[in-house]
């Protein structure tokens, strides 16, 4: 008897149908992959079996019975657990006081504590309950996350992009969990948008597009260009990868130190690393390990830092302030694009003003003509969908308003540019287009930083890398010379020995 | 259950139209209020919407009204399109006031029209000084806008209370609060012999295509803007918030204080205890309905001075309390906060146990 079984789920938002008669079915023990790219539809459909939303149309059956999931507590008693992209802890309250809030039953603390120990202990998840959730590394609060479900002893465990945050020998310790509950009778929903991941893990892929079930299909007997094509009706695009013949130093940051902000910041210590003309360095990284904080050294927008700390073409520019910055050439892309990157509720004309200083006279007045021809010129040179250049930020999906941002700081010619997270959340089509933009920075002679959490998209564009962990960066090494492993174990602060001898 | 759904797509053309729906329903309500006080609701009606356009003298007072409102309202959408909350334009009116009496006092039978300037001036600096405490604080100790700018306005009135009633007491005004009447060479010129309004509503009206260009074709403009609706877009393009600030607050402050010099050299002409009539907190409507915009300020502007009349009318001909200003100011906020949630907002009747489609 299947577990749970989805028959023509249909949901209609006012502007986008999110599920047009999806059909799932989920048998027990097994690992069931649910694959689409941002906006197919997953997550709708994940919380529709959840209970937080529900469907126009369509039937629920859950051990063969019809069942109407109401809310999550409903699904809850049913057997239904899931732990979300994002994680709802408190920082300032320990592993077990986190879980024991979240269970409804009046268990005392101590007894929780220890139960939590033992679930960790049967799924070899090293977690000390009595640990602050803010001293632990986004992995080690995914752990917590997936026991405080576990707890539950759920018959259906959804996990929503659960490996987007997760070094690559985190994602491994997890897929051994993962493994062992389905082994236990366990039924899994795999949520990912990652081809090699699913292929590893799962039983059985239900690919979605559009709304749409665009494929059934058993993923070992698959190629990642065949999911592909199902997932977004076409191959991922290959990127022309040249030789970088690199230049001067454009970005020199040395010893730079600072002392974190607020309770759960991170403190940068002894950051030094540097990006030449001509060059793409990537930096990995799991968040949260000082890449913001960075960022905002690198940005001007934190204005700390030892002036000499950080180089712009030979300049101590650790002071300066963002707008003098970006005068003398260096140009930041931020991670938040709506409410940092741009302004949602102002046109792409006004956004335009916010660090490009053409459309501006000597005397401070605006022309708003020239301010919507340079807002036009991007919204066709990078093939931003958009309406034109009235156009408000936030009315533009997150593809195409990460298009006009990326291409305002491309169209600017900057000597530096610093990219942070430059493809999160966006369609696969414009992702490459991005990357293909960024290379082409570079080979037009420009320094750029690209920091992401992807590996695959860094060793994809990168022509050496650096790993940011706990405040600290390690040494360069080439991209070519780098193995995935390599950086996942420097993505943990396990650099140390190695940078011995390795070329900064 | 009652439930409030976010609109997909708030209608523009009704986010315009919002204030000419909320005085629609603010007529509706004043009738019934009418109604209930039996009198003639038509008759009362025409108290706020007829009789203050009869001839030249209402036009006139009208004009009086709105000036004050105007210039403060300006001030304030600034501030607030910073997302700077200055609530106590009162307290700047009131400085600004003293500020230009002080000047006033100074004159003497040989002073020449000058002094006019220098007392409109002296008034926009001493709502600029009012304001800044409040920039002061907010930048040093981070301490609240809203509250400090609140509190001001009582000690501004104090001050004032404590000036009409001690040093600047007219020793020939039979010991009443006040100050002597300003001379004439101190008096904010008339435009029209025989009638109250002067140059102060002229220099509003400018004040208004001043305020538009700043707002929407300068630079620095843009830049308060951009602080108000997006503080991390205002840090990441390099758009200093202190800068921000205080532009916001002496700015506002400065047109307050402005008001308040006009207000006290031109209709009133003398420093008394009845000098803040409300217009720094009536303005805060007078912005709002007028959607923060300029042009939608001077209409605005307009629209509160009639209540003000229409009020006046209202306790002279009908016997109704004056407080019915009040009550057809707020009931005008009231609606439009009301107007603006329903755009942006849909109602849903939703029962407990909804049926799967109904959701």
């Amino acid at each position: 008897m299947l577990r749970l079984e989805l028959r023509d789920i249909s949901k209609q938002y006012p502007e986008v149908k999110a599920n047009d008669r999806v059909s799932l079915r989920v048998a027990p023990g097994r690992i069931h992959a649910v694959l689409g790219e941002n906006g197919a539809g997953k997550s709708t459909l994940m919380k529709i079996i959840y209970g937080a939303v529900r469907p126009d149309e369509g039937r629920v059956l859950w051990d063969g019975r019809e069942v109407e999931i109401r809310n999550p507590n409903e699904a809850r008693r049913l057997g239904i657990a899931m732990v979300f992209q994002h994680f709802s802890l408190f920082d300032s309250l320990t592993v077990a006081e986190n879980v024991w809030l979240g269970l409804e039953s009046t268990r005392a603390l101590p007894d929780v504590a220890r139960e939590i120990a033992e679930v960790a202990r049967a799924y070899g998840l090293a977690l000390d309950p009595a640990r602050p959730v803010h001293t632990l590394s986004v992995g080690e609060r995914q752990r917590v996350e997936i026991v405080r479900a576990l707890l539950a002893k759920p018959r259906l465990l959804i996990l929503d992009e659960p490996t987007s945050v997760l070094t690559p020998q985190a994602v491994q310790g997890l897929f051994a969990t993962l493994r062992q509950l389905a082994a236990e009778g366990c039924s899994i929903l795999y949520i990912s948008h990652k081809l090699d991941e699913i292929r590893d893990l799962c039983h059985h892929c239900t690919v979605l597009r559009g709304g749409r079930v665009t494929g059934e299909v058993d993923p070992a007997r698959e190629t990642n260009a065949s999911l592909s094509r199902l997932m977004i009706g076409a191959e991922p695009p290959q990127l022309r990868h040249a030789q970088a013949a690199p230049g001067a130093a454009v970005l020199e940051v040395r010893g730079l130190a600072l002392p974190r902000r607020g309770a759960f910041g991170v403190e940068l210590e002894d950051v030094g690393f540097a990006v030449r003309a001509g060059e793409i360095v990537g930096m990995a990284g799991v968040s949260g390990n000082g890449q913001q904080e960075l960022m905002a050294a690198l940005s001007g927008e934190d204005p700390r830092a030892a002036p000499d700390a950080i180089r712009l073409a030979g300049r101590p520019v650790g002071r300066w302030s963002p707008r003098r910055r970006r005068a003398a050439g260096l140009h930041f892309v931020p991670e938040e694009r709506l409410g940092r990157g741009a302004v949602p509720a102002l046109s792409l004309a006004q956004n335009v003003l916010l660090t490009r200083r053409e459309p501006v006279g000597p005397a401070g007045w605006i022309s708003v003509g020239r301010a919507a021809a340079l807002a036009q010129g991007l919204i066709e040179r990078f093939k931003v969908k958009a309406p034109g250049p009235q156009a408000a930020a936030q009315s533009l999906s997150g593809g195409n308003l990460q298009k006009f941002i990326v291409g305002r700081e491309i169209d600017a010619r900057p000597t530096l540019l610093i990219v942070s997270q430059p493809t999160w959340g966006v369609d696969v089509g414009a992702a490459a287009q991005i990357r293909g933009e960024l290379i082409a920075l570079r080979d037009a002679g420009c320094a750029v930083l690209v920091v992401s959490e992807d590996l695959d998209e860094l060793f994809e564009v990168a022509d050496r890398l650096v790993v940011i962990a706990r405040g600290r960066v390690s040494p360069a090494i080439a991209a070519g010379a780098a193995t995935p492993e390599q950086v996942g174990a420097w993505m943990s602060g396990l650099w140390a020995t190695e940078a011995a001898h390795a070329p900064a | 259950m009652l439930r409030l759904e976010a609109r997909a797509a708030p209608s523009r053309a009704m986010s315009w139209l919002s204030p000419l729906l909320a005085l629609a329903v603010t007529v509706v309500i004043g009738l019934v209020l009418f109604a209930l006080l039996g009198k003639d609701p038509a008759r009362g009606l025409a108290m706020f919407f007829v009789e203050p356009f009869r001839g030249a003298y209402a036009l006139s007072e009208l004009a009086v009204k709105a000036t004050p409102l105007l210039l403060i309202g300006l001030g304030l959408a600034l501030c607030y399109r910073a997302n700077v909350w200055n609530i106590g334009a009162e307290g700047q009116f009131v400085l600004g006031a003293i500020a230009a009496t002080w000047v006033a006092l100074h004159a003497g039978p040989g002073t020449g029209r000058w002094i006019v300037v220098a007392l409109l001036a002296a008034g926009a600096a001493g709502g600029m000084a009012w304001a800044a405490l409040v920039a002061l604080l907010r930048d040093r100790a981070n301490a609240n806008e809203i509250l400090v700018s609140l509190m001001l306005v009582y000690v501004a009135d104090q001050l004032l209370g404590y000036l009409v009633y001690g040093p600047w007491k007219d020793p020939a005004g039979y010991n009443f609060p006040q100050t002597i009447t300003f001379l004439e060479a101190t008096r904010i010129p008339r435009l029209f012999t025989g009638l109250r309004v002067n140059a102060g509503f002229v220099a509003a009206v400018l004040a208004v295509g001043a305020f538009w260009l700043f707002l929407f074709r300068a630079f620095a403009g843009f830049q308060l803007q951009v602080g108000g609706l997006a503080p991390a877009a205002a840090r990441y393009a390099g758009f200093s918030s202190r800068r921000a600030l205080w532009t916001a607050l002496l700015v506002s402050g400065g047109m307050a204080g402005l008001a308040g010099a006009f207000e006290v050299a031109g209709p009133l002409q003398q420093l008394t205890p009845y000098v803040p009539a409300g217009y720094g907190f009536a303005a805060i409507i007078v912005a709002f309905v007028g959607r923060l915009h300029p042009v939608g300020i001077l209409f605005s502007s307009l629209l509160m001075s009639l209540f003000y009349i229409g009020g006046e009318l209202a306790q002279s001909r009908l016997g109704l309390p004056k407080s019915l200003t009040g009550v057809f100011q707020g009931l005008l906020l009231f609606s439009l906060l009301a107007c603006d949630t329903l755009i942006h907002y849909r109602v849903r009747w939703r029962p407990r146990h909804a049926a799967p489609g109904a959701a």
